[in-house]
């Protein structure tokens, strides 16, 4: 198989790799990259542990080709704390306890931040079924839903 | 395993059409990547579709809706037009798999993938949408009922693209709906679905409908007795059960722990009546 030149650009940083044909983003990302945060969970985009933003739209990397994020914009977990200064969805994922195993914890970062950049304001409802992409098989959903909330809190006051 | 993306669609037809293994066409890639990990299909080709001119677009055009074949279905929700238009057609395509997959899908792979569950399907088949085929002899244009021959097979030849969706320019008083039995809430698959499509005159009264059910047979039904019996009614209850009978008449469903046939006859009859009357009140009856 011949391999596919990508230049893509991750986290506001300007990438190039080679893959194979049929190796997903997510392969990428943690293989050839070492951007091990986005986990495989199903491989087949049941689970949201491989969430990513990919131009500006929340996808299961598993479900993307390397080869895809030629000329895109690729956003993963790595990006989302500012050096020391964890985004507020990561500090309030730590004070409400919204984790124990920790492997679906990226993937709820990255959609959540997703759902608060499309609406700042969600019910209750709308983060159960804005996150219903991603599987916790620990928490039973309740503190990540009361994190999500209380960030938004945090966020709309910043 | 090579992968190619095409700037226009001759490009990737002529691709396809001298590809000499199996070849993959990828918009969204959420049913293709699922099956290539489980090892269903090991294509030596994959066209990604979704750097041709108009394939990543939704136009208004003087007939209505072109929703090329790569919008993903979030685009189709957040299109306000197209939604005030066609809002069953919007709500089926929205119901497709997580926020993660919205991102990805679309709905002529929900069609070309053709499972008999597929959401968008029964929406637009009673929208009475088309698929404009872009092959080596041509392009051509065709009911959306007639892509789906069997689970997982399509009409559709070898080197042929579904390059584009169409849907009709409403008149006044129309409305459709989609609706779908799953045991869950959210991210799953239906069990049984069905999809109307309303026109009334300007008394109310029922000009022209079409009702499609999903999940209900080896592919997309389009019941057209079920149409025929509402036209020139206002919904009253006679009705309404007729239509449920004619439905549940229709169905060929399979017997899975999903759902029995009886149940699922049963049920095709109740959301026929429930899309219907959403329909209609979409459409501006009372």
């Amino acid at each position: 198989m011949a391999g596919v030149a990508v230049s893509t650009t991750i986290n506001g940083d300007a990438v190039e790799y080679l893959c194979q044909p049929d190796e997903t983003l997510l392969e990428v990302l943690r293989d050839r990259l070492g951007l091990t945060g986005a986990k495989e969970g199903c491989g087949t985009g049941d689970c949201g542990a491989c969430s990513v933003i990919v131009d500006g739209r929340l996808v299961c990397s598993c479900l993307v080709l390397g080869a895809e994020a030629e000329g895109r914009k690729v956003e993963t977990i790595e990006g989302m704390a500012h050096g020391d200064q964890l985004h507020p969805l990561q500090q309030k994922f730590i004070e409400h306890a919204a984790l124990q195993c920790g492997i679906c914890t990226p993937g709820f970062l990255i959609a959540a931040k997703d759902l608060l950049e499309k609406n700042p304001s969600p019910t209750e409802e709308e983060i159960r079924f804005g996150l219903a992409g991603n599987l916790c098989r620990c928490t039973g959903y309740d503190k990540i839903v009361r994190a999500v909330q209380d960030a938004a809190a945090v966020m709309k006051g910043a | 395993m090579r992968y190619i993306r095409p700037l226009s669609i001759e490009d990737a037809v002529g691709e396809l059409a001298k590809a000499v293994g199996p070849a993959a066409i990828l918009a969204g890639g959420s049913d293709l990547l699922v099956r290539m990990k489980g090892g269903f299909i090991e294509p030596e080709l994959i066209v990604d579709i979704k750097a041709i001119g108009g394939l990543a677009d939704i136009s208004e055009t003087a007939d209505g809706f072109r929703i090329g074949a790569a919008v993903p279905c979030a685009v189709l929700g957040e299109h306000k037009a197209l939604k005030q238009a066609w809002p069953g057609v919007v709500e089926a395509a929205n119901l497709i798999g997580s926020k993660q997959v919205q991102g990805r899908c679309t709905i002529t792979g929900n069609l070309c993938n053709a499972s008999p569950a597929a959401d968008s399907v029964p929406a637009l088949v009673a929208a009475g949408a088309k698929a404009v085929v872009a092959g080596p002899s041509g392009k051509r244009t065709i009911a959306v009922e007639s892509v789906p021959t069997a689970p997982g097979r399509t009409s559709l030849a070898k080197g042929e693209i579904i390059e584009a969706i169409l849907l009709d320019k409403r008149p006044v008083h129309a409305g459709d709906a989609y609706l779908r039995f799953i045991p869950r809430t959210e991210m799953d698959i239906a069990v049984v679905s069905a999809g109307v499509n309303l026109t009334l005159d300007d008394h109310g009264a029922i000009k022209t409908a079409r009702v499609a059910l999903g999940a209900a047979a080896p592919t997309v039904l389009l019941v057209k007795e079920a149409g025929q019996v509402l036209i020139g009614s206002k919904l009253d209850e006679a009705t309404l059960e007729r239509l449920a009978k004619i439905c549940a008449g229709a169905c060929r469903p399979i017997d899975d722990k999903r759902g029995t046939i009886e149940f699922r006859r049963k049920v095709a009859g109740v959301l026929a009546q429930r899309a219907a009357a959403i329909a209609y009140k979409r459409a501006g009856g009372k």
